[in-house]
């Protein structure tokens, strides 16, 4: 399965390995690993918690993949994203992608990025000293989605 | 019958995750549906205000607020979106 929602850990090495098994014609893999951090907005983070709309989740992921792959030159795209109880060092979100060569693989995997953060329906919620919070959407995410309009 | 799916905030600040919902027969589009669940007052009145950044889905696809709703349709609201 190319798009995957799931609570448990990824092995980031294996997944890769399952990706381009037996497929010679790879030249290029990107990829890219989210992981939680201990601080946001200026106060600590204990713990994330990610809630995601089944069904809509899988749907908007595989559209942003296969619009990556009308885009880009690549051969096959991975989407791993983690859900549940989360703690700073956890791993959140693999993407990864193959490709021939390298450029259309990494315009790839960080188009598949961005617009993940700005389409794909999950919501982090955060625990703090101060107690818990829903994480608001940053402009930058926005912005960052936004500039693949432009190029290309 | 149409189900009408809250996510995140606006599961807790509603207090319910999702509910089936006769439409009265103008009731057309996601604006239309939004503006009726307003009426509830309180916490509805609230969340789902006007110029709050509230996003909606039909049939989870991401849907503007002309999107026409049907009978059997599932429509979601959520707010901004923060994965990854």
């Amino acid at each position: 399965m190319p798009v995957r929602i799931q609570s448990e850990d990824f092995d980031a090495g294996r997944e890769i390995a399952a990706l381009r098994q037996g497929d010679a014609r790879i030249g290029a893999i990107a990829s890219f690993i989210g992981v939680v951090r201990d601080a946001n907005d200026g106060d600590r983070v204990a713990e994330l918690t990610l809630e995601h709309y089944p069904g809509m989740t899988e749907k908007s992921i595989t559209e942003i993949v296969d619009q990556a792959k009308a885009r880009w030159n690549v051969f096959e795209a991975l989407v791993i994203h983690r859900v549940g109880q989360l703690k700073p060092l956890d791993q959140i979100v693999l993407v990864a992608v193959t490709g021939a060569h390298r450029g259309d693989a990494f315009a790839a995997c960080e188009f598949i990025m961005d617009y993940l953060k700005t389409r794909a329906p999950f919501w982090k919620k955060e625990s703090t000293p101060l107690g818990s919070r829903w994480v608001e959407a940053r402009a930058s995410d926005d912005i960052a989605a936004e500039r693949w309009r432009l190029k290309g | 019958m149409v189900t009408v799916v809250y996510c995140a905030r606006l599961r807790e600040s509603l207090g319910k995750a999702s509910e089936q919902l006769a439409l009265p027969p103008e009731l057309r589009d996601v604006t239309a549906l939004r503006a009726w669940l307003r009426k509830r007052g309180g916490p509805w009145a609230e969340e789902l205000a006007d110029g709050k950044p509230v996003r909606a889905a039909v049939n989870q696809e991401v849907a503007h607020g002309d999107a026409v709703i049907k009978d059997g349709d599932e429509v979601a609201f959520f707010p901004p979106v923060t994965g990854g």
